[in-house]
């Protein structure tokens, strides 16, 4: 009963709903547009160099990684350019090419492929590679030197370093209306709130990012931060101010929700958002850190796959007494 | 294929297609291929024989006495028997039977309503009716459902039925009643059909259009409230699913004494046009798809049955079972290709489960064959194989494959582990 005819035989479903891995990245790399573009036209020719030499340097690190484990090239699901762009967002425009070499190495190789590759990275990429050089690079990442020649029409000094060595009697300069509208000083994707706001909404509506995450952060932010402050409003600043300063937005939107290293259910989400949210607020009013958002939500990473157990129970699972 | 939409905050919903097309009835086909299964004591002395004149209606069987039979669909003569494997390696003869064009109706069908006439008869019914449970001294069936909705997106067979043929449905309900003894008979139709479906003598019971609510387990849950253990069957629980166009032969059979050979498909082409015909069963999928002038060429997919949970099938001239409920033809460019990339943890199948079942953990136990753990630990066994994880799969993971191959190994094991206690 052979045919002549040559019918592939597949297994069910034969239906699919179109989604593809490069889709999504590459909306998660339009989201993130305007708040780049903000940062190349405030900081000039240097964060254009960053950002895109970031960007090539994640996919360069992610083809070799690919030819010496023997794997066909994975750069086609953008995912390597995601994290060079949102590592590059990170930086400040003065950071030196080898800092984004060495980082974009830290983000691609050792925090994804050796576990090798997509979907199998515990630790979110590209905040574990600030977070190495933040540790080991201070003077760079600190922007109030790395910033020191630039003068942009605003209050150039980096709003949280202000607070956390003066008080909040140093921050009342900044308005909430400047912070909002990207007149800060900051890495190069950081300071445009409104620009983060606006590619996160579009990437939370579309599906992309998980809106759980994105905003229970926020509200971990928000409610630690409020009530520190009513607790001693002369020492911690006030909620929204946290918000829309240092990596809160770019963290909320691109980058707690990152697909490998957060929780797929929804209790697990809302837990590790808001227990994020916390820890950065907690390290930012009483750490010794400026901006608390690497290493907060590196440890989140790290419980990820316990809270992940706090799932519903399957319906018809037959549970054994042990 | 219905696309992500553009908004991602809702999950995607499939809904069942609910306007039965009007049945186009087939010819007598030429020539009729009948799978018989091989009965499990092994293969005794076969009656029968190439050159065996057979007709309408006929009971065939290896033996007198064996459980397995076909009925046959045409009169005509047995031209040849060989050997066939189908799907999870179940064996079966294939006998063909050229028909010769007129019916001669066999009087073996004795028209009384009883457990032994349904065993002996109605087993190989269209639509696949399994009468065993009744006759099993363990299990006591309290609840026969008559699925007047079909399980498959794109099929409107079991529709059709209840739209159009609710008098032979009420016969069908009442023989029931006799040849099973139970009381209970719901009827579960769409909202659109409540109408039709309460003139058949059922309880009716509707259930929403939204795939995949007909399946049996989901039916035991919205609409019995039971919840059926991982591993275990609707049986089990006391409960027999039968589809409405098996009812309908039922009420047909003893309404005119004739058995009904024919299958109600739902044959749907590449431009997603569905058709419903009425065939012989046994007809050649060839015969069937030229009938609808659906065009089948290299590389595309011929599924029997749905496009979410069918079998994608290798030739044109397997034949038409009691149980293909459609035929649905896919070109190769609108195919869902599946790739090796792993599972980059975005939860979507999680959010689309209806039973509730981390898959993106399953999927790793499953890629690394570790098909015990993944029972124990992440609900391998509570699948009710919607399929619906593979739809939403970002990374094309072929879970449903991985899933059903799983569940093949671990049946595999228990196996080995029961000869070997």
């Amino acid at each position: 009963m052979n045919s002549e005819k040559k019918l592939v035989v597949a297994h069910a479903p034969f239906w699919h709903d179109g989604s593809k891995i490069s889709t999504k990245n590459y909306h998660i790399m339009i989201a993130a547009l305007p708040a780049v573009l903000w940062g190349i036209s405030q900081y000039g020719a240097p964060a254009l160099a960053v950002i895109a030499f970031a960007m090539a340097c994640a996919m360069i690190w992610e083809v070799i990684m690919n030819i010496a484990l023997g794997k066909p090239f994975s750069i086609g699901d953008g995912s390597a350019a995601v994290t060079g762009l949102l590592l590059g967002m990170l930086m400040p425009a003065t950071a030196p090419w080898w800092l984004i070499v060495l980082g974009t190495f830290i983000a691609i190789i050792v925090g994804k492929q050796i576990f090798g590759g997509i979907g199998f990275n515990p630790l979110n990429p590209p905040l574990l590679a600030l977070a190495m050089l933040v540790i080991s690079f201070k003077p760079i990442f600190d922007f109030n030197e790395a910033l020191r020649h630039y003068d942009l029409g605003f209050v150039m000094t980096y709003p949280l370093a202000d607070l956390k060595y003066f008080g909040t009697g140093a921050i009342a300069k900044f308005s909430l209306g400047d912070l909002f509208m990207g007149r800060q000083a900051g890495a190069i994707g950081s300071t445009c709130s409104w620009g983060l706001i606006l590619g996160g909404l579009y990437l939370m509506l579309r599906g992309y990012m998980r809106w759980e995450i994105s905003l229970s952060f926020l509200a971990g932010v928000f409610i630690t931060a409020l009530l520190f402050n009513l607790s001693d409003s002369a020492k911690y600043a006030g909620p929204f101010f946290h918000l829309f300063t240092g990596y809160t937005l770019i963290a909320a939107f691109f980058l707690v929700p990152e697909d490998s290293s957060s929780p797929a259910n929804f209790i697990p989400m809302l837990i590790f958002g808001a227990l994020a949210g916390l820890m950065t607020v907690l390290i930012r009013n009483i750490g010794i850190y400026v901006d608390g958002v690497p290493f907060s939500i590196l440890l989140m990473n790290l419980a990820n796959p316990l809270l992940d157990k706090i799932r519903p129970k399957a319906i018809g699972k037959v549970v054994e007494n042990a | 294929m219905i696309k992500r939409s553009f908004l991602g905050l809702v999950n995607p919903r499939l809904q069942y297609n609910l306007v039965p097309d009007s049945v186009q009835e087939l010819p007598v086909p030429n020539k009729v291929i009948l799978l018989l299964k091989e009965s499990k004591n092994g293969a005794g002395a076969s009656t029968l024989k190439v050159g065996d004149g057979v007709k309408t209606g006929q009971r065939l069987s290896a033996s007198p006495d064996s459980a397995e039979y076909v009925i046959s669909s045409v009169t005509g003569t047995i031209s040849a028997m060989a050997p066939y494997v189908g799907m999870q390696a179940q064996k079966y003869t294939a006998i063909t039977i050229d028909a010769s064009g007129q019916d001669n109706w066999d009087e073996g069908f004795k028209n009384e309503p009883s457990l032994d006439t349904a065993l002996k008869f109605f087993e190989y019914a269209p639509g696949s009716p399994c009468f065993k449970p009744f006759a099993d001294p363990e299990k006591t069936i309290r609840t026969i459902v008559v699925n007047g909705m079909d399980q498959d997106v794109l099929l409107t067979a079991n529709q059709y039925v209840v739209k159009n043929e609710a008098v032979d449905l009420k016969g069908g309900i009442e023989a029931l009643k006799k040849i099973t003894g139970v009381e209970r008979i719901l009827i579960t139709v769409p909202e659109s059909l409540v109408q039709q479906g309460s003139t058949t003598g059922g309880e009716v019971k509707a259930i929403s259009a939204t795939y995949p609510d007909s399946l049996p387990h989901m039916i035991m849950k919205n609409v019995l409230g039971q919840v059926v253990s991982a591993g275990a069957t609707p049986e089990d629980t006391g409960v027999v699913f039968v589809s409405a166009e098996a009812v309908a032969a039922l009420g047909a059979a003893f309404g005119s004494g004739q058995l009904r050979v024919t299958k109600l498909v739902t044959v749907v082409g590449k431009n997603g046009k569905t058709t419903n015909v009425r065939t012989r069963i046994g007809t050649p999928l060839r015969d069937v798809l030229q009938a609808c002038n659906v065009s089948l060429n290299d590389r595309d997919r011929l599924i029997l049955g749905g496009a979410m949970r069918g079998a994608a099938t290798y030739s044109e001239d397997l034949p038409v079972e009691p149980r293909t409920d459609g035929i649905v033809v896919q070109d190769e460019a609108d195919s869902a290709q599946t790739t090796d990339y792993p599972c980059i943890n975005c939860g979507e199948c999680i959010r689309i489960c209806p039973v509730k079942i981390p898959v993106n953990m399953l999927i790793r136990f499953l890629e690394a064959r570790l098909y015990e753990d993944a029972a124990a630990m992440y609900d391998l066994e509570c699948c009710i194989e919607c399929g619906l994880c593979s739809y939403v799969c970002i990374s094309r993971i072929p879970i449903f494959q991985y899933i059903m191959l799983g569940k093949y190994e671990l049946g595999l094991i228990k196996t080995a582990e029961a000869a070997s206690a």
